[in-house]
């Protein structure tokens, strides 16, 4: 089982958190100004890279807060984990 | 005391005899005497049946990796265990154990047929006999290959034992309490760090506990091992765990471990449990697993009386066991010269040395020659001979152009065989840690760690007591042993087959035993095609059995590899897989069995429901009462007259379970102005409505009826089962998107009890009840709320909020309480409805009551492809905001397109019972399959109140369809319905504004 490092609680086995998806993916303040392939894009279209990839995390068993960590696809280990807002290390 | 037992030695305890039963035949062994060594020293080797050809099989090793000697252990019908290692089975008293794969007998067995047949049953062959005909699969082929697949037969009856887990951190684990792992722990122990150290045999020590001759810093292996471990056992900060298998490594130096409890006991102490299951998170792990000797692959080598060099080495030095009277030994390695020197010792007649190499070291000749043996140098073996047990060996050699010639047989009933060792590499390669080729050992080697982990010893191809002793310490601080009699230790041994003639017959020359893959089955693969061991592994099924191929791996890739005239690794490694061992399900079930299986949540009236025999049904975590039968009631009269009571008169349910969750601050409207669909800026304080949350996709997520308490405060309902997930949605937007919103949220469903008051007299029941608050139609209309308070005996003034709401479409009323309270009030609402024919009701006539008025339940009349238009809830939608979540997605053309599927309901024209929920639906009769299907049943019921069947449906263009006939088609024929709107029963609403 996996550790995975809360920004805000430590290190906490893996069992306690739900993984939420790729990070750095903003949801646009006018979506209406997208038109329909825009939107398909950001609603369904993911990257799917080999190696470091930049993914949302919630300790939901834990403090309730998301965060971003960088997980290498290849291996499973997390490479850091850092704050909403904060820019990717 | 048997023949076969030696006068003296050993580790066993020679003044207490076990008796225990074998076969359903009583034998003596000794206390510390393995099912194994037990049954050799009564002369038994035939110990099961293979798994295919059903071929006799003995006793091959004296560790975890025996393919051959599986065999059941039982206590009664419920503790039955298949497929343990004999080899690993502590006798006691009565102890109960049985072959398997035999029938009638293991003597004489029916399925030895196969073994004649065997020629018809070549590697494949499942993947190619039984194809054709296509019919036969069903009826004959799989049913036959079923009776014939697997090895032992599972319990029938609930496992009675109890299983204990356990979570440990230390700074060291150390797996194998062999030399070096004993010498790593001394050292380990002196950085005083917590150290644990486990071993899967019943004892500690490993390859010392059958060591006799070697001298470690002037004592005897025995000696030495006793006080390391009293040096151990008395540090506090060292754990020792014998019969413990780490049998899984996980990331992040997580290693699972399972103790064997009180399993060798003849019976459990008092509350002792079975198993414990260890779950260690260490700061490094050390990997002490040693090596397992390799067989040689030649025809016959399975013959019962067929063993590894070493492990009649331990029979011999650790249980005082002579595993046969005439012995041969085929060796590739300088170690084996060593058993066989112990065992001519210890009265065992060595026919001959027959050494596979050409020069065999000249040390051990010279040895084996003044021992009086004889010795064939460049020798083979070319076959065995005997039934159920070996009689004798056939010896060949190569000349000097390589040629094999048959030399001579001999008779022996014991055969030893060592073709070098391979390095007990599973854990290092379950941590993802690369594995090295090594030209010197002809074996896999640890190479890069993946994780915090060091090997010490024969696991990284490390030999000879001192060298190991060292290697183990000096993981932690360098100390030198001093050993004598330190012994050869081995070199590259030798991969493959031995040298046959050319028209050898290798189709009995196994390489797997215990799936009873032999030479010639590897042999096809390769001429079938198969170039990587992956696929040669799959389709022979060589190391596919238990024991993950621990004594054929490398022989297999070996053939392989000199088949395809390619190097070894480039035929590649299979991967190894947890568990190193079998597992017991127990050890993983732990406690989470029956009622702990899953946390069940019971509302403040569960017991009251329960006291009147109501019925419950599971609904996500919550056990929720579906109905409440009276005498001589079925679900369906109990439901009808609970319906009836409702509409004519009130009933009284229990909504407790709904999720709740309280949204508060100053932009508490915005932020749900922003997720859910409908406007709530316009809403006033004291006033409800319905909302609909969509995802971003547009479909409907989940729904339920939202209160403003307060201009920053509002109280949101969810669908029950929905109530996690949509608050990790708000939390969702809140924390990442929409930071900009000054907003809280907070779950509250278990903090207020619920308690729903449905029907014409509602109201008259709930004013008994709630004080303080104005209840009349016009202080309190349809979707408002209120707040009061009830009174009870012990709480004078318990607050009340009162929701005006209705999910039946009769007046109603929600009147929420602090859960504590629940109960009370609850029984308040009760006494005070007798006056008013007051009825309880279940889950089962909420969902009726609903479907009469078309009320969806997300979920069953939605899938996640269901719009708000498509459920007929455009309505709520609040036309004039620039966004919410999902509104995006509802603007794309397909979203709006006439043909999708909508909510309509439906009238059975000539059923009697209710359609059948997910029933599909056609446009006219007699289509033939494929049929074109348009829609399907969502909900389906019989309404008392209009004493017909009534079904809601996601149909194609369904609001179209309203009036028109579609047909569903069943296994009795087509039923014939009517497209109505999806609210059967007072359509305008008159009851529910009453
Ligand atoms: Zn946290």
């Amino acid at each position: 089982m996996l550790l995975i490092d809360c920004p805000y609680c430590g290190n906490r086995p893996e069992i306690e958190f739900t993984y939420g998806g790729q990070a750095h993916i903003a949801r646009p303040t006018q979506p209406a100004d997208y038109d329909d392939h825009q939107w398909t894009e950001f609603l369904y279209l993911r990257d799917n890279q080999r190696g470091l990839r930049a993914e949302r995390w919630r300790h939901s068993h834990g403090c309730g807060r998301f965060f971003n960590a960088l997980r290498d696809t290849t291996t499973d280990r997390f490479h850091g984990t850092y704050k909403v807002g904060e820019p990717r290390p | 005391m048997s023949t076969h037992r030696t006068q003296t030695g050993g580790r066993i305890d020679r003044t207490r005899k076990v008796s225990f039963r074998f076969d359903g035949r009583t034998y003596t062994g000794q206390v510390g005497d393995t099912l194994a060594s037990a049954l050799l020293a009564n002369g038994v080797h035939l110990t099961a049946r293979s798994f295919k050809y059903h071929r006799p099989r003995g006793i091959l090793a004296a560790g975890s990796e025996e393919p051959n000697a599986l065999v059941a252990v039982w206590r009664d019908a419920a503790r039955y265990t298949p497929n343990l290692r004999a080899t690993q089975v502590e006798i006691y008293e009565g102890l109960q154990a049985g072959s398997q794969n035999r029938w009638p007998a293991l003597g004489f067995d029916i399925g030895r047929i196969n073994d004649a047949l065997s020629r018809f049953f070549p590697a494949g062959f499942y993947y190619k006999t039984f194809m054709w005909p296509r019919r036969a699969w069903k009826s004959l082929y799989e049913p036959m290959i079923r009776r014939a697949a697997g090895i032992g037969i599972a319990p029938t009856l609930p496992d009675p034992d109890r299983y204990a887990q356990r979570y440990a951190h230390c700074e060291v684990l150390i797996v194998g309490a062999g030399p070096a792992g004993i010498a790593a722990a001394l050292a380990a122990a002196k950085g005083g760090g917590r150290v644990l150290l486990c071993d899967e045999q019943s004892e500690l020590g490993g390859s010392l506990l059958s060591e006799t001759r070697a001298q470690i810093d002037g004592q005897s292996a025995a000696q030495w091992l006793a006080q390391a471990l009293a040096e151990l056992a008395a540090n506090p900060r060292v754990t020792l765990l014998s019969r413990t298998t780490a049998f899984g490594y996980f990331p992040h130096n997580l290693v699972g471990l399972v103790q064997r409890v009180s399993e060798h006991r003849e019976t459990a102490l008092p509350g002792q449990i079975r198993e414990r299951l260890w779950q260690v998170r260490a700061q490094q792990v050390v990997l002490a697993t040693g090596a397992i000797e390799r067989p040689l692959v030649f025809p016959g080598n399975d013959r019962p009386g067929v063993m590894l060099a070493d492990a009649a080495r331990t029979y011999l030095n650790r249980y005082g066991v002579r595993a046969g009277t005439r012995a041969v030994l085929v060796t590739a390695d300088d170690t084996a010269y060593q058993s066989a020197l112990e065992l001519a010792a210890a009265g065992v007649a060595i026919a001959a040395i027959v050494d596979v190499r050409d020069q065999p070291g000249a040390q051990q000749l010279a040895a084996a020659h003044s021992a009086g043996i004889e010795i064939f140098a460049a020798g083979t073996v070319l076959g065995t001979r005997g039934a159920l047990r070996l009689r004798a060996a056939r010896i060949g050699q190569r000349d000097a152009t390589g040629a094999v010639h048959f030399r001579r047989s001999v008779v022996c009933d014991l055969l030893l065989m060592s073709g070098g060792f391979t390095p007990s590499v599973h854990l290092f390669s379950q941590s993802r840690g690369k594995l090295e080729w090594s030209e010197e050992l002809q074996a896999f080697v640890p190479g890069a760690a993946a994780e915090a982990t060091r090997c010490a010893g024969a696991c990284r191809g490390v030999f000879g007591l001192s060298r190991v002793l060292e290697d183990g310490a000096a993981l932690f601080a360098a100390q030198h042993y001093e050993v004598s009699e330190d012994g050869p230790t081995p070199g590259a041994g030798w991969l493959g087959t031995l040298p046959q003639p050319v028209d050898a017959d290798v189709g009995k020359a196994f390489v797997d035993f215990q799936h009873d893959v032999s030479l010639k089955d590897i042999l096809l693969a390769t001429r079938e095609g198969f170039h990587s061991i992956e696929h040669i592994k799959r389709f022979t099924t060589t190391g596919m059995a238990t024991d993950q191929g621990k004594t054929s791996n490398l022989n297999a890739l070996a053939i392989a590899a000199q088949r395809l005239q390619k190097p070894p690794v480039e035929v590649g490694l299979t991967t190894f897989r947890m568990p190193f061992t079998p597992t017991t399900f127990g050890s993983f079930a732990g406690a989470s069995r029956g009622e702990l299986f899953d946390p069940v949540r019971r509302t403040p009236t569960h017991e009251w429901a329960e006291a009147r025999g109501a019925v419950f049904e599971p609904v996500s975590l919550w056990m929720r009462a579906r109905y409440f039968p009276q005498e001589g009631e079925d679900m369906h009269l109990c439901v009808k007259r609970e319906c009836l009571a409702v509409r004519s008169a009130c009933g009284l349910f229990d909504a407790s379970t709904l999720g709740k969750i309280e949204i508060v601050g100053p932009d508490a409207a915005e932020f749900l102005n922003r997720l859910y669909v409908n406007n709530w800026s316009n809403l006033a304080v004291g006033r409800c409505r319905y909302g609909i949350l969509c995802r971003d996709d547009g479909f409907i997520y989940d729904d339920g009826v939202i209160a403003r308490l307060a201009p920053d405060r509002f109280h949101v309902t969810t669908t029950t089962g929905g109530a996690a997930r949509v608050l990790a949605m708000m939390e969702d937007y809140r924390q990442t998107e929409w930071t900009d919103l000054a907003v809280w949220l907070t779950s509250t469903t278990e903090q207020w009890a619920v308690i729903a008051v449905q029907g014409p007299r509602a109201r008259r029941v709930v004013e008994t009840v709630v004080q303080g608050a104005d209840l009349s139609a016009a202080a309190l209309p349809h979707m408002a709320l209120t707040r009061g308070y009830v009174s009870c005996e012990d709480a004078p003034q318990i607050p009340a909020m009162v929701f005006r709401v209705s999910f039946t479409g009769e007046l109603g009323f929600e009147i929420n309480v602090p859960a504590g309270y629940g109960r009370a009030v609850w029984d308040q609402v009760f006494e005070a409805g007798q006056a008013h024919g007051i009825v309880p009701y279940g889950t089962e006539t909420m969902h009726v009551l609903r479907a009469e008025k078309g009320y969806i339940i997300v979920g069953q009349d939605t899938d996640g492809t269901v719009t708000p238009d498509d459920a007929g809830l455009a309505w709520a939608i609040g036309k004039t905001k620039p966004d919410f979540v999902g509104k995006r997605s509802l603007q794309r053309p397909s979203m709006n397109d006439a043909i999708r599927k909508q909510l309509v309901g439906l009238f059975c024209l000539s059923c009697t019972a209710p359609l059948e929920e997910g029933a599909q639906i056609v446009d006219s009769r007699g289509q033939s399959v494929p049929m074109k299907l348009i829609g399907h049943v969502t909900s389906s019921y019989d309404s008392a109140v209009l004493g017909k069947p009534i079904a809601l449906a996601l149909i194609a263009g369904g609001r179209a369809r309203i009036g028109q006939r579609l047909f569903v088609p069943m296994p009795g024929g087509e039923i014939e319905v009517e497209v109505t709107s999806p609210v059967f029963y007072d359509e305008k609403g008159v009851r529910l504004n009453g």
